[in-house]
């Protein structure tokens, strides 16, 4: 069965017709084209499709796009406005949180769902934030001073 | 480019809605966080015709906590359990072992129901369609042996893995049940029937790795509920072998009250090790003095005899259950020193 989804897509009311055994990953991936968010694992196991439901992170690849109706999501792509990077993405490129960057914008998704509810984050915090995410290439250390650097970014009135 | 078989979504609004659903659909599956189920629906290892999402049922979110009691909602998700602060406060047990539950966005997504409710897991059962029919498939799906124990006979050793039920179990808590026969009401310890017994039939009350919750068809838990008991010290602990994300080698609640120098009351239950949470059997035996090698061996047998651990993962079984005692050991020590 297919049905008619409306939702706040990056700031935006969009209705498509979508299948019910459509994942949002592949809603946002196939049907709308932003390719930003990543198909990692497709298990739940890697965090690289994070996005966020309501400003909190969600694997976008467990979760039916059918049951985001009414909903807000936000994925990487609607992080720069005007050509200007947010405190998360200055964070991670000017500290070096990306190698490959394969999984950067599920930590950034997850790191910008963390500055939302809790600007101000101890390590501790960031290092719980970013459970769900996991990163074969750095080792984690930049992607930690990223979030740090964004935090202070984003306390300097830089949005999250 | 369809990354899941073909199904129905039914999002009901209301319990009554949910029922209706349920008695409509009889292969339906409920759908909460989806962070198993997906997972389980994309490897091929269940197929159902209609998911039933419950995220929508409000009557199925209530978190209700204070000194004298808990409710809580099946469709509750665990981010909610773990920050609520009246949670935290009197059943501190609960919160934790909510918190210890995969990462932190699994949580923002994951259910209390299914937590109570997960499958059971096994490294010859948690794999993709084609690498289960390279190994023709076990006794949990459609095979014929168990390959962690060929020799069993028919007994499936899948583990339970939920961190909510070992802790909910040292509460003494109790589930209700919604089903098409109307809403019952069962001890949480009975819902587990995962004894793996031997040349036995599967009954309503004894089953293994396979048959491991006593619901009946159709039937779902709506919610758990637990009361307080005055002085009660609980916490909850894992060992994984990576931080977040990955299931337990072992976790491990426990629940005690002090009396002066007197260890007054003791609750244990473990998971992670056999194919249903464990609450101890036993303990009470080894209270009424003080907290001394007595009673330290004394848990140290009880785990030996009650934990079965077998290789259903990739740390050994004999591992697990040293890992169990040393955790439940510690936890003890920690609560009981205060």
């Amino acid at each position: 069965m297919a049905r008619i989804l409306q939702l706040t897509l990056n700031g935006r009311a969009r209705t498509d017709a979508v299948p019910d055994n459509v994942l949002l990953l592949d809603y946002l991936r196939e049907h709308v084209g932003l390719t930003g968010t990543k198909t990692g694992c497709d298990g739940g196991e890697c965090g690289a499709c994070t996005v966020l439901v309501d400003d909190r992170p969600r694997l976008s690849c467990l979760t039916l796009a059918a049951t985001v109706a009414g909903r807000r999501v936000d994925t990487i792509e609607s992080l720069a406005r005007d050509g200007h990077l947010s405190a998360v993405q200055r964070g991670f490129h000017e500290k070096l949180g990306a190698q490959c960057g394969y999984c950067t914008p599920g930590f950034i998704m997850a790191s910008a769902g963390l500055l939302r509810r809790n600007p101000r984050p101890t390590d501790d915090d960031i290092r719980e934030a970013l459970g769900s995410n996991i990163c074969r290439c750095t080792g984690y250390v930049k992607i930690i001073e990223a979030v740090q650097h964004a935090a202070a970014l984003h306390a300097t009135g830089v949005s999250p | 480019m369809d990354a899941l078989p073909n199904f129905d979504l039914v999002r009901p609004r209301t319990l009554d809605e949910l029922v209706a659903a349920r008695r409509s659909h009889r292969d339906s599956r409920l759908l909460g966080g989806g962070t198993d189920l997906m997972v389980n629906i994309r490897r091929g290892i269940v197929a159902p015709p209609v998911l039933i999402d419950v995220n929508g049922v409000a009557e199925l979110r209530a978190v209700k906590a204070d000194a004298q009691s808990l409710e809580i909602g099946a469709a509750a998700t665990l981010s909610e359990v773990a920050a609520h602060p009246d949670v935290i406060k009197h059943y501190p047990v609960v919160a934790q072992a909510a918190a210890h539950i995969a990462g932190p966005t699994h949580r923002n997504m994951g259910t209390v129901g299914g937590n109570l409710a997960l499958d059971t897991r096994c490294i010859f059962y948690n794999q993709s369609e084609w690498w289960r029919d390279a190994n023709n498939h076990c006794l949990k799906t459609t095979g014929t042996i168990c390959h962690v124990a060929p020799k069993s006979r028919g007994v499936c050793f899948a583990t339970f893995s939920g961190d909510l039920a070992p802790a909910l179990l040292t509460l003494d808590a109790e589930i209700g049940i919604v089903g098409p026969a109307g809403a019952r009401t069962m001890p949480l310890a009975a819902l587990y029937i995962g004894y793996a017994r031997q040349d036995e039939p599967v009954t309503e009350t004894r089953g293994d790795g396979k048959y491991f919750l006593a619901l009946r068809p159709g039937e779902f838990i709506a919610a758990v509920r637990a009361g307080n008991t005055p002085g009660l010290r609980s916490a909850y602990d894992k060992i994984r072998i990576r931080r977040s994300i990955e299931y337990p080698v072992a976790g491990v609640a426990v629940a005690l009250r002090r009396d002066g120098q007197t260890l007054a009351d003791l609750r244990v239950a473990f998971t992670g090790t056999n194919p249903r949470p464990v609450r101890l059997a036993g303990t009470a035996a080894l209270c009424g003095g003080a907290l001394d090698d007595r009673v330290w061996k004394g848990l140290d047998a009880l785990v030996r005899d009650q934990i079965m651990a077998m290789k259903t993962t990739f740390t050994p079984g004999h591992y697990r259950r040293r890992v169990a005692a040393v955790l439940a050991r510690r936890l003890t020590a920690r609560l009981f020193a205060g």
